[in-house]
């Protein structure tokens, strides 16, 4: 997910000069932990992206369910002869399939939210670091307000006045995390602006926006993805505790939040696994985000400062 | 410095006002508030009739100043679910979210400062390794999850702790408090621990980054050069410098701490504001959703405001009205 | 071992681990000082002479550490000692005087409190009395109205005051010996004029030993006994003050002093060290200074060792000035 976009985009802009891709590759690979979160990661957004295949059964065919198999613990087989390796809930659902499909929607939900929220909030921050001026503090005074309230304020805020929803949600999240991209986008940009090439690029009167995007973007792309790969982390996670609320996703769409939520009553009875499980598949994409996070931070820190 | 002060007053009314319009838009003016407002069985008559005493026969401008000129008087209206003023619902819940987010404050500074000072001390120790391990997991990982395998682990497992509620309380100042008795503080522990989590990992981080700074300056060097002993140069004199920006952060995040308390009290059913929004919000009982938002940006606006404030002290540059 | 040598610094080396080599900021420096003397210490900066004072407190941060050699105090070797046997001597028998005043006093602490501190480190005596003696001592160096002063914090303090402060709590024990590490540089020039007849007054009065570091040659001219002059971790120069600073004889030191603007050349072309000070992790074979050596031969391709050319009078270099010929 977050990785091969990442990997698209290195490989696009610098597709023609094989030498600092291939130092950037390198100097990634060099930590064994990073390397780790990344295979980790990838085979979590294959689990998700190949769900409906890959799983022993469609958690939402009421078809597919058996009541008779509602809450068996880990790893008994039921009446219909199907194994369930990780239990099932109160009606008989898969709690594998159900983590699977419910993957894909947190991963839907995270990365969506983070791609937008890049869009909106690098253009944003490019544009209050091109003109300057009354736009540049317009931008950056609503970005300075927004950070100074605390996330899960602002997406209560919003999700109190859209309601529940898979894309209010993704909408939330995104007017959440705007800001941070807008900040990240201005620092570098304006950083960027002083340099010779931008202003041959006005001399040439080459036009705003081709100077804006060509130009300014690239080279405050390194930052951006480290602010995006942090991000995907903390909206899955918003996404989750939000969920968790009642106040995200509809139960007919459940991401790994919405399930743990699900299991939650079911737990001080004992029946541990149908939140558990869950839990430790949101537990594993974080940290295995948060891990390749870390280490592209400090890989593409020393470049920015040279 | 007085216009520096009126200025940021001035800035913080205007945020307000922009706050104001945000959450009355949104809440009266998406969706039909008369559908939410009156009962379904009432009668055309009596329909129009509410329409009228509630003002919302006006234009949308009145009805906002109306609603501003309540919001000045401090009525944000009633309870659809409780019928008793918003606000006095929301404060009647207040002193059980304070009491957690103040212990969890007092918490993260208890436990975080040694931590950091230990990790930055021995850096390179595998303590301190753990250390920071576990302060990049309190960062990242969602509280609701630490929450539950907390209850997991000390309720259902060891069966330890009680996970919900707040116990026994007494009376100390005409309100009810929980860390007053023995059984408060047994509902109190895992609620604290839980919301203090993320602020312990932030004082860890902070406490360590300032004793990493401090260690490398002259004044700790002469220090040593006096031939003090060892503790006293920690305690004394790394310690004092750290101790000030670490606890002026910790305690402008007492806000956000607050904010977060809504899932803490959600996870272990502790009954304090944060609660009282989330059912609010699922029960659509807007004058409390209202009343809870409006509450939450006052105090965020009044901590940005002591925030511009402390800086403007500590920052010459500011203080001379350069700005 | 003489009584009269305070300090005998034999063969110390100073080394750094960084990144997989090791750096030697001090490379096996020798020299002495007596009781009541001072030694200027001379070199530019990374010659490592500040390196040397830290060594002889015991105070180089990791990753540098002592690689060997002996550091003679009175007799005892400071090189060997355990490091609580090292603190009570420090800031007690042997204090340092920092670069930079705005740096060395703790900004949250009051000054009594850093003075006071420094007397019960070493002395069991009350709080009242050591109050007294800090006040004294603060009268001492100069600072007017000191009652006042104590509860002042140090940013209340101008720059020079603040030194003052440092000499005040570098005296507070009487030391035997200071080790003062330009301790001048960042104050202006009446101000510096100030201190140094502060330190000379006081050393003289108490017989107290000055390593006094610096690069500044006048400074030195004026205030030592000795002069020993480092560059790259070595000492390349040592002897009499006036004796080194009349008839310099390593090409290094005759640089240094060549390079001084004074009234006496007033008209005449400034003369310069060519080149720039070699980092320590590459430096020439031989004698380091070669590459930049206007008399460099053949021979210092081999590295020289220090020799007493003449009474008193060492210096590491095959062919020292005045002694022997110019190259044609």
């Amino acid at each position: 997910m977050a990785a091969t976009s990442i990997r698209s985009i290195f490989g696009g802009r610098k597709g023609g000069e094989q030498t600092p891709f291939r130092r950037f590759v390198a100097e990634f690979a060099a930590s064994k932990l990073a390397v780790l979160g990344l295979v980790v990661l990838s085979m979590i957004g294959l689990i998700a992206i190949f769900a409906p295949w890959l799983a022993p059964q469609n958690p939402y065919d009421l078809a597919q369910l058996d009541i008779m198999d509602g809450m068996l613990e880990p790893a008994t087989t039921g009446g219909s002869g199907f194994t369930y390796w990780l239990g099932t809930d109160e009606q008989g659902r898969d709690m594998l399939s159900a983590i699977m499909y419910g993957l894909r929607i947190s991963l839907f939900v995270g990365a969506g939210s983070a791609v937008l929220a890049f869009v909106v909030g690098a253009t944003l921050g490019l544009v209050a670091a091109y003109f300057g001026g009354k736009t540049d503090a317009l931008i950056m005074r609503w970005v300075d307000l927004q950070l100074s309230f605390p996330s899960i304020l602002v997406a209560l805020l919003i999700l109190a006045l859209l309601g529940r929803g898979v894309m209010n949600v993704v909408m939330a999240l995104v007017i959440v995390e705007w800001a941070y991209y807008a900040r990240t986008a201005r620092a570098a940009a304006l950083v960027e602006r002083s340099r010779e090439y931008v202003e041959a690029a006005q001399c040439l009167a080459l036009p705003t926006r081709r100077i804006v995007f060509r130009h300014l973007l690239p080279n405050c792309l390194p930052p951006l993805i480290v602010i995006a790969t942090m991000q995907v982390a903390s909206a899955i996670a918003l996404e989750a505790t939000l969920s968790f609320l009642g106040l995200g996703v509809p139960v007919t769409e459940p991401s790994l939040g919405l399930l743990i939520s699900n299991g939650y009553q079911y737990m001080l009875s004992g029946n541990y696994w149908i939140s558990f499980y869950p839990g430790v598949a949101l537990l594993v994409t974080i940290v295995a985000i948060n891990l390749v996070g870390d280490h592209l931070r400090d890989v593409l820190n020393p470049r920015l400062k040279s | 410095m007085v216009s520096y002060l009126l200025n940021r007053i001035l800035q913080a009314g205007l945020v307000m006002l922009v706050m104001s319009a945000i959450v009355f838009l949104g809440v009266f003016a998406i969706g039909n508030p008369v559908d939410i407002l009156i009962s379904p069985q009432a009668t055309a008559l009596q329909r129009e009739e509410a329409i009228r005493a509630l003002g919302l026969d006006l234009p949308v401008w009145h009805q906002y100043l109306n609603f501003l000129s309540n919001l000045l008087h401090g009525d944000l209206g009633r309870s659809f679910v409780f019928n008793v003023p918003a606000l006095q619902l929301i404060l009647e819940r207040m002193p059980a979210t304070l009491e957690l987010a103040i212990a969890a404050t007092l918490l993260a500074l208890v436990a975080g400062i040694p931590l950091g000072l230990y990790a930055g001390l021995a850096p390179k120790s595998p303590v301190s390794s753990s250390i920071m391990a576990g302060s990049i997991l309190g960062f990242s990982l969602p509280s609701f999850w630490v929450g539950i395998v907390l209850i997991m682990l000390f309720s259902v497992h060891l069966g330890w702790l009680p996970s919900s509620g707040r116990g026994d309380t007494a009376v100390w100042l005409g309100v009810r408090w929980s860390f007053l008795t023995v059984d408060g503080l047994a509902h109190m522990a895992m609620p604290v621990l839980n919301l203090a989590l993320f602020q312990i990992s932030m004082v860890i981080r902070l406490t360590r980054a300032g004793v990493r700074e401090v260690i490398l300056s002259d004044y700790v060097k002469f220090a040593r050069a006096k031939g003090l002993r060892e503790s006293r140069i920690i305690f004394v004199h790394i310690l004092k410098n750290i101790l000030i920006p670490v606890i002026t952060v910790v305690g402008l995040n007492l806000g956000t701490v607050i904010a977060f308390a809504v899932v803490t009290e959600t996870i272990f059913s502790w009954p304090g504001m944060g609660k009282l929004i989330i059912d609010s919000i699922n029960i659509l009982d807007r004058p409390v959703i209202v009343a809870y938002l409006m509450l939450m940006v006052l105090m965020f606006v009044i901590i940005n405001l002591l925030v511009d404030l402390i800086y403007s002290v500590l920052d010459p540059r500011v203080r001379l009205g350069a700005r | 071992m003489t009584p009269t040598v305070t300090l005998e610094v034999r063969d110390l080396s100073t080394h750094f681990h960084a990144s997989g080599t090791t750096l030697k900021a001090v490379d096996g420096v020798s020299f002495s000082v007596a009781r009541g003397k001072v030694l200027g210490l001379v070199g530019e900066s990374g010659s490592g002479k500040t390196v040397t004072g830290f060594s002889i407190m015991r105070l180089v941060d990791p990753p540098g550490f002592i690689a060997g050699g002996s550091i003679l105090f009175q007799g005892l070797d400071l090189a060997r000692i355990s490091n609580e046997e090292m603190r009570r001597l420090r800031g007690n028998r042997i204090a340092m005087i920092f670069q930079d005043p705005m740096m060395t006093l703790n900004p949250v602490l009051r000054v009594d409190t850093q003075m006071v501190e420094t007397i019960l480190a070493h002395e069991s005596t009350s709080r009242e009395e050591a109050r007294q003696r800090a006040r004294d001592a603060l009268g001492m160096v100069g600072i007017p109205s000191p009652d006042e002063r104590l509860r002042s914090y140090p940013h209340q303090f101008s720059g020079g005051m603040r030194q003052r402060v440092a000499i005040a709590i570098a005296m507070l024990h009487r030391p035997e010996l200071i080790i003062a590490d330009e301790p001048t540089t960042a104050l202006d020039v009446t101000i510096q004029g100030q201190i140094l007849a502060e330190v000379q007054k006081l050393t003289r009065q108490f017989g107290t030993s000055l390593i006094w570091i610096s690069h500044d040659l006048s400074v030195v001219a004026a205030l030592a006994d000795e002069i020993a002059v480092m560059y790259a971790g070595r000492l390349v120069e040592q002897g009499e003050v006036g004796e080194v600073l009349d008839r310099p004889l390593h090409p290094y030191t005759k640089g240094l002093i060549d390079s001084v603007p004074s009234r006496n050349r007033r008209g005449a072309p400034l003369r310069q060290i060519q080149g720039m000070t070699p980092s320590l992790a590459n430096l020439p074979s031989g004698c380091s200074f070669r590459t930049r050596c206007p008399r460099a031969a053949e021979i210092c391709q081999q590295a020289p060792a220090t020799r007493e050319w003449l009474p008193g009078h060492t210096a590491r270099c095959h062919r020292p000035h005045h002694l022997v010929e110019e190259p044609a």
